[in-house]
Order: structure tokens, then sequence, then C-alpha cells
């Protein structure tokens, strides 16, 4: 009892504050912001035609009363959180029929295909040659590795992925340019394929700089760790290196690793923008760059709201499982 | 200070090369000052679409810039942004980590909660949308400023960590005992601890401006007349280059932001070797037994089943 009291709520009390500021903080800035989106979408409907007066102001109320931007923005404020206590994240602005949880369920199975699966494998790749170039530091193929890696991992995303973009399907063309698969959802081998085959180098973008990432730091920590006593014990008692490394010395890196694979599932909800924007790939982060440039309040707030939720309860549950996974971890 | 760099030039050689690729960034920058283009008067000043020759380094665009001058320009733009920048975010960080480190209680928690807030908040969708807000009027100091705001909630947990440590330290307690007052306790006997790695930190927050800032301008957020890499690569990618035929336009500022990250990254991995106490340790032991390692048993051992 003393257990819940003192540790698990109190980090549950934690959670719920950075949710609730989180989230408070996404919403003042838009509301920061000298531009109204009103205006902006009515300007954006004048310019091109002449409106009656009247109807723009009948219009203006109405976007007013559909934005959520009616009365004081603390009325907004209680209203906002009034709606998303009820699961509802409110129509999407510039999709308008279409509701935002509509909008991000549509989009959320993508991301969580391409990204889901391009983090487990770039954590699985970093982890064992990270390990593997930390244990045998000397070797051609470790110095080789480290260095390419290293070249690799500061890049900005954008630019690995444009070049990625440019060599596979321009100069050789052999992936698609842009979408997510061809043809109808459907369980047949042909879909499927599609769906691979669409994935393909959006995901080796991903995975080429997480695994660069993951292999710099799985690298130092085996360095760190190779250097104990125990590893040292065993080496004598000539137990083989493989069990060693694989055994003993990366089970003890675990934990920072595994805290980084929650915390990058978590994140997943926010999508991956930069990616699915390059690639044109019909994910959760396009939907949020769409809603971006149409100033639709609603969808940022909600995938905001999302990917904030995301996060802080990964780094909830990693929390309160630590002791299941190092034991010695304990609750404090 | 001196000698510290002199040595890092010496032993490390992440550090000497990486510093070499900046000498070469800023030797760029310093170039800039003596363009016989105005910064912003680049436009139709060449013949256009030419590709790299002895007259133009590094060819010209379609709308008649030289790439080479503009990229004296862009470097510099981009280094300023990130300057800015990181001023801002350290400023933040380092005041904010270090005081709630030092004061504790209530202050403490309350900015703890702070930025364990600040850090789930996405940062790029944030920024993203603040720029299409201000699209029209975002300048160069604007941008730098925007992207330090958000750039300062891990570097704070971090400085928060030193100062913990180095609050239960003896001179400290010495430091109150004698009277001193916690401003200056805090300025004049923890921020020289901090400042080697104030120093790392620095670096990595100039990689993640210019990442940032390449990101912002290829989405178009930016002030797409001040030329920068990111903005370079914009145009670049706005008229088409790479399918017409002239991928110098896009390769130059490309390889130029990859260089700068690298040159920054590279200087840190030799500045973070050097103040890690752990590596330093392993360092010393092998300048001490490098002789006794070659005749290790287990050298031959480890290459049985080596891939």
């Amino acid at each position: 009892m003393t257990l819940l009291k003192e540790f698990i709520l109190p980090r549950f009390a934690q959670w719920l504050i950075v949710i609730f500021v989180g989230v408070t903080i996404t919403f003042i800035i838009p509301r920061l912001s000298p531009v109204n989106p009103v205006t902006e979408t009515l300007a954006r409907m004048q310019m091109y035609q002449n409106i009656d007066p009247e109807a723009v102001q009948a219009m203006r109320a109405t976007l007013l009363d559909l934005y959520g931007l009616e009365g004081s923005v603390l009325e907004q404020y209680v209203n906002f959180w009034k709606r998303v206590l009820k699961g509802d994240l409110g129509p999407s602005l510039a999709s308008f029929p279409l509701s935002v949880n509509q909008l991000i369920g549509v989009s959320i199975g993508w991301t969580i295909g391409l990204l889901g699966t391009s983090i487990l494998i770039a954590w699985t790749l970093g982890m064992t040659l990270g390990s593997l170039a930390g244990y045998y530091p000397n070797r051609w193929w470790s110095e080789g590795l480290e260095k390419s890696l290293i070249t690799v991992y500061p890049v900005p995303y954008y630019i690995l992925a444009f070049v990625l973009l440019m060599a596979f399907t321009f100069y050789l063309p052999i992936f698609p340019l842009i979408g997510g698969a061809r043809g109808t959802a459907a369980f047949t081998w042909e879909y499927i394929s599609s769906v691979l085959y669409h994935g393909f180098l959006p995901a080796l973008s991903i995975v080429i700089g997480a695994t660069a990432h993951r292999f710099i730091m799985a690298k130092a920590l085996t360095t760190t760790e190779k250097s104990s006593d125990y590893v040292q014990y065993a080496q004598m008692a000539a137990l083989p290196q493989r069990k060693i490394l694989f055994y003993y010395v990366t089970r003890n890196t675990l934990l920072p690793q595994v805290t980084d694979l929650s915390l990058s599932l978590g994140a997943l909800f926010g999508g991956a923008l930069i990616a699915e924007f390059v690639f044109g790939y019909p994910g959760i982060g396009t939907t949020m760059y769409t809603a971006i440039n149409n100033g639709d309040y609603n969808a940022i707030m909600g995938i905001t709201l999302l990917s904030i939720v995301g996060i802080a309860t990964a780094s909830l549950l990693i929390d309160l499982i630590y002791p299941l996974i190092d034991p010695r971890v304990r609750y404090r | 200070m001196l000698t510290t760099i002199r040595d890092l030039f010496r032993f490390s050689p992440s550090f000497r090369f990486g510093s070499l690729i900046l000498i070469v960034v800023a030797a760029f920058v310093l170039l800039s000052a003596f363009s016989p283009y105005e910064e912003d008067r680049l436009r139709r000043k060449v013949k256009r679409n030419l590709p790299p020759s002895a007259d133009f380094v590094f060819g010209t665009t379609s709308q008649g810039q030289d790439v080479f001058w503009s990229l004296t320009f862009a470097i510099r733009n981009t280094l300023i942004i990130s300057g800015i920048a990181v001023f801002i975010g350290r400023g933040i960080g380092v005041s904010l980590g270090m005081i709630s480190g030092y004061l504790g209680g209530i202050f403490d928690r309350t900015a703890q909660s702070i930025v364990e807030s600040v850090i789930v908040v996405p940062r790029l969708p944030l920024l993203i949308l603040i720029g299409s807000i201000l699209r029209g009027s975002l300048t160069m100091f604007t941008l730098g400023i925007l992207i330090g705001i958000l750039d300062w909630a891990y570097p704070s947990k971090r400085y928060r960590a030193q100062v913990l440590s180095l609050r239960e330290r003896d001179f400290t307690h010495t430091a109150v005992f004698s009277g001193m007052g916690s401003f200056k306790i805090v300025i004049r006997e923890h921020l020289p601890f901090i400042i080697p790695f104030l120093l790392a930190d620095v670096i990595s927050g100039f990689l993640f401006s210019i990442g940032i800032e390449v990101t912002l301008s290829y989405l178009g957020l930016a002030n797409l007349d001040s030329p920068t890499i990111g903005t370079m690569i914009y145009w670049g990618n706005y008229y088409q280059s790479i399918p017409a035929g002239r991928p110098w336009v896009m390769i130059v500022p490309m390889v130029t932001a990859i260089l700068m990250v690298l040159g920054f990254y590279l200087m840190s991995v030799g500045l973070g070797e050097y103040l890690d106490p752990r590596k330093r340790l392993v360092r010393l032991t092998a300048h001490a037994g490098e002789g006794a390692q070659d005749d290790d048993p287990r050298k031959e051992k480890d290459d049985a089943w080596a891939p």
C-alpha cells in the first residue's frame, strides 16, 4: 500500500500535470499570434470573388462558432477540455464534414505501420551492431561502421530523405515517388506487397538515421560496461565471447535503451512529419502538415494532444515497469 | 582553456577533423564580406543555369545567382540564426537549471513539472505551426529566437543535475557558511564547473538549429528572400533543379549542410570524450598499458567467432 501511495500515485499525478501543461501550452501558442484564422479563411474566400457584406458577417459568426473561437480565451479553453474529456476532438475545419477523430483514424494506421516497423528494426540493428562494435573496438569492421554511422548521424533528416528520394526515384527509378499503396485495401498478396513496396524508401530513411543514433549509444554503453570486473572475470573463466557479450554485457546496457525505445514508440502518434511529407506518405504527419497549412486548429490540437498523451504515457509506463526489467532499480 | 584546445587538437582525431571543417566554414563566412554582389541583390546578376566552371566555381542558378557567393551569405546567415537560437536556448536552460538545482524545494518542483511538460510538447509541429502563422513576417532574427525558445528544456535538466551534485560539495558549504549569497555562489562557484559542459552543449545546439533551419526553410516557412542553406535548397527544389539537370544548385548547399553539421558533431565527440571521466580513465590505462595489451591472450580467442 505504501508503494501505491508513495510511488505510483505521485507518478500518476505527474503524468496528469505533464499532459495538462503540455496541452495548455499548445492551446495558448496559436492564440497568441496576431493572425486570426477566421479572418484568414474569410480573406481566402473573398480573394477571387465579391461577397455580400452581410453574408460575410454571417459567415464570420458561423466560423467563430465552428472554430470554437467564441467568447474569451478562458471560455474557449474550458469548452475545449469539456469536449476532449468526452473523447470528441471536434470537427475538422479544413475538411469539414469529417471529424478530427475520423481524420486521425484514417491516417494513424499508416503511421503506426511505417514508424513502428522502422523503429523496431532500427533499434534491434543498432543495438546488435553497437554492442559488437563496442566489444570489439579495434576491428576493421567496427571502425568502418563507426566512421560511416558517425558521418550519417548528424545529417539533418530532411537531407538524408531527399538524397534517398532523388537517388531511388529519379536517378535510379526503382521505387514509387508518392503514396502508401496501390489498389483498394484487401488481404491479398498484391495489396500487401504494394504497401511494402511504397513503404520501403521512407522506412529505409528512418532506419538509417535511427540506427546511427542507437549504434552510437549502444557502443558507448558497451565500452563502459566492458571495463567492469565481472566481464574480466567471465573472460578469465573462458566463457564464450558471444555469451559474455549478449548474455551479460548487452543485458546490462539494456535499461536506457529500453527507455528510449518506449519513448520513441510513444512519440509514434505524433507521426514522422518530415518523412511523410518528403515521401508523400498518407500518415498522421501528412495530416498534421495539411492541417497546419489550412489553419485547421482542431486537427492540430487533436494530433498534438494524441502525441503528448503518447509520450507521457510511455514514460509513465516505463517508470512503472522499470523494476521488472532491472531488479537493481527499486521503487523509492 | 587554450592548452585544452591545443591538446584536443593534437590527440583527438575527431576534434581535429571537425575543427578543420569548421575553419573552412569560417573562411566562407569571412569571404561573404568580399562578395562582388550585395546580399539582397543576388538575383539576375550572372548568366543563368551555368554548370560549375572557372568563372563560377559552383555554377549559377536559374534565377541568375552565383551559387558560390550565395553560399557564403547562406553559411553566414544560417550560423547567425543558429547562434541566436543557441544563445537564447542555453541562456534559459543554464539559468533555469542552475537556479532550480540550487534552490530546490517548491521552486525546483514547479520548474521541473514545467520542464517535463515542455519536453513532451512535440517541437517540430509547433515550430511549423508558428512558422505558418507568422509566414510573411518571420525574419532571420525571429526565426533564431523561435528555435531558441523551444530548445531549452533538455539542457536545463542536464545543468540542474550538475548543480545538484555541486551543491553537496564541501566548497559550497564553505561558501554558504562564510555568508555568500545564493546568486553569487551559483555564478562564482558553480558556473566555472558548468562551462565545459556548456561548450559541448552549445555545439549540439548548433546541430539542432541547423537541422531545424534547413527543415523549416524547405517547407517554405522561413524568410525565403534572405539566403540561408535551407532557402538555397528550397529554391533549388522550387525551380526543379534536379529533374532539369542542374544538380549543382541543390548538391552544393546540401553538401555544405552535411559538412557543417559533421564538423560540429565531430568537435563535440572529441570534447565529449575529453569531458567523460570514465573515458578519460580508459584513455589513461590505455596509455599506461600500451605494451601489455599486445600480448593479451584474450585477443586470439576474440577472432574465433568474429563475423
